[in-house]
């Protein structure tokens, strides 16, 4: 089964096109060296959990460039289709494009087939990807979704590995976030519960971690549809800006003003032969 | 696959592991632990399933690197039905093995997992073959691998007996696979069993609390 791809057809091996530009960068101008922007890595908590009716999943909204937040408003949970969401956690960059990309596929996919993807189709495009890369592309996702066969949660690595589990947490945060996981999780647990259970996980991961913070956003997938909840508990440390920065208008004085009226001479129609016409 | 400084080099999430195949009279049993690591001391899967079916009677159970090894499986299943459809009869297990050969040789520099392939065929009936990290392929009538099988080489040497019954031979894995994971830290979690015979294909999982006690614990 050939699946269409958005891209050029992904060659073997690596590519590293860009790695010969950045090295010609850094070292090449007289006044001195270019130095290379450090890459955005969201420093994150990231949660998934099945339940009775589907999949929550549910992520922090900081993003850090070393020691400074920024983005306190970040989107970590990605769409991929209609029935499946991705969290990721790692290289901002990163995980943005290989969600695009993997959102790109699948919607040509469904538009071919007819079909809604399921979520194993997204897991192997993924893992087919970050296995070429050798671990290159930072992105530790979460992905969780509900299909005809039922409600999954999948995790895939940097390196390609993939597990399929009931409950999940993942990046800097997770370890404390696993800690709620491991305690409270419960089979066929129903939508308050797993929602709580989410929300104190990610608030766990918040507490103690650094690279964690600010917001906790939720996305509730079910058979019958997706609530994304941006966002479901809002940080308590919230600053009010003290003053307006806008201009108000009429802070800059108008001297002139002339208004040039364009006329209309000619229009004309081309009708355009789509391929759907006979 | 007993080299054991190259676990603590893995990247990624490693199948820090012990697994073993037995032959028994009319079938093999194969077995793993069921625990995944990352570096030394983060445990990100207690239940990970390390035996992978790649054809109707032949498994493969992986060590090393989770993504080479389920990049290796996903690879051999595919050529594996492929060979199979095109030879128009079940495949053999060493035509299996063969393919797992192939692609660990091949790309061995690139590569840190290594397989045990075991199964059941109608031309020399039940098989196991070792396809170690450098893409060596070895033909055995019992086998252990992974970082906890150092713990267990004089337990399978003293234990096994050729031609056991399924009844000696599972209490047999058990005992091994307990013993591995009750010493080595990378190991754990529960044991699964699949049992292949020309009839069925049968999967145990014995959990953490079932398992066989010794002197110590």
């Amino acid at each position: 089964m050939a699946l269409s791809n958005v891209l050029e057809p992904a060659g073997s091996g690596f590519n590293f096109e860009n790695s010969t530009r950045n090295i010609v960068l850094e070292n090449g101008s007289e006044e001195g060296k270019i130095k290379a922007p450090k890459p955005m890595k969201t420093g994150t908590t990231i949660a998934g959990v099945v339940y009775k009716d589907g999949v929550v999943l549910g992520a922090d909204t900081r993003a850090t460039s070393e020691e400074v937040v920024a983005d306190k408003m970040c989107a970590k949970i990605h769409y991929i289709a209609p029935n499946i969401y991705c969290c990721g956690a790692g290289t901002a960059a990163d995980t943005e494009k290989t969600t695009d990309m993997l959102s790109s596929n699948l919607t040509i996919f469904s538009m071919n087939s007819g079909r809604n993807p399921r979520v194993v189709m997204a897991v192997n495009i993924l893992q087919d990807m970050l296995f070429r890369y050798r671990g290159m592309i930072g992105a530790h996702l979460i992905l969780g979704g509900v299909d005809c066969t039922g409600s999954h949660l999948y995790t895939v690595g940097p390196y390609g590995s993939m597990d399929k589990v009931p409950y999940l947490a993942m990046g800097s945060g997770k370890l404390p976030a696993m800690g709620i996981l491991e305690d409270r999780f419960k089979g066929n647990m129903d939508l308050e519960e797993a929602k709580a259970l989410v929300s104190d996980a990610i608030h766990a991961g918040i507490m103690s971690d650094l690279g964690s913070g600010n917001n906790i956003d939720l996305c509730v997938i079910t058979k019958e549809g997706v609530d994304y909840i941006r966002p479901h508990r809002e940080s308590i440390y919230n600053y009010k800006r003290q003053a307006k920065y806008k201009y108000k208008p009429g802070t800059t004085p108008v001297l002139n003003k002339t208004v040039n009226q364009l006329e209309l001479v000619h229009e004309t129609v081309q009708m355009m032969e789509t391929a759907g016409s006979s | 696959m007993d080299s054991h400084h190259s676990y603590s080099q893995v990247k990624g999430v490693s199948t820090g592991t012990t697994i073993l195949a037995v032959k028994f009279n009319g079938g093999v049993i194969i077995g793993s632990d069921s625990r995944a690591s990352m570096g030394e001391s983060y445990v990100s899967s207690k239940t990970i399933n390390k035996l992978i079916q790649v054809h109707d009677r032949i498994f493969c159970c992986i060590a090393g690197s989770l993504a080479d090894a389920q990049a290796v499986t996903k690879m051999a299943k595919f050529q594996l039905s492929f060979h199979s459809i095109q030879m128009e009869s079940p495949p053999l297990v060493k035509a299996a093995a063969s393919i797992m050969r192939e692609l660990c040789y091949n790309n061995k520099e690139e590569l840190q997992a290594g397989f045990i392939t075991a199964g059941w065929d109608r031309k020399k009936g039940p098989q196991i073959y070792v396809v170690s990290l450098g893409g060596m392929l070895l033909s055995q009538p019992y086998t252990i691998g992974g970082s906890g099988s150092t713990y267990i080489y004089g337990y399978v040497d003293a234990k096994f007996k050729p031609d056991m019954s399924l009844e000696e031979a599972t209490q047999f894995s058990t005992n091994a696979l307990a013993l591995a994971m009750g010493r080595d830290n990378v190991s754990g979690g529960v044991v699964h069993l699949v049992v292949i015979t020309e009839a069925e294909v049968k999967h145990v999982v014995v959990p953490g609390n079932k398992l066989p006690k010794f002197h110590d614990e």
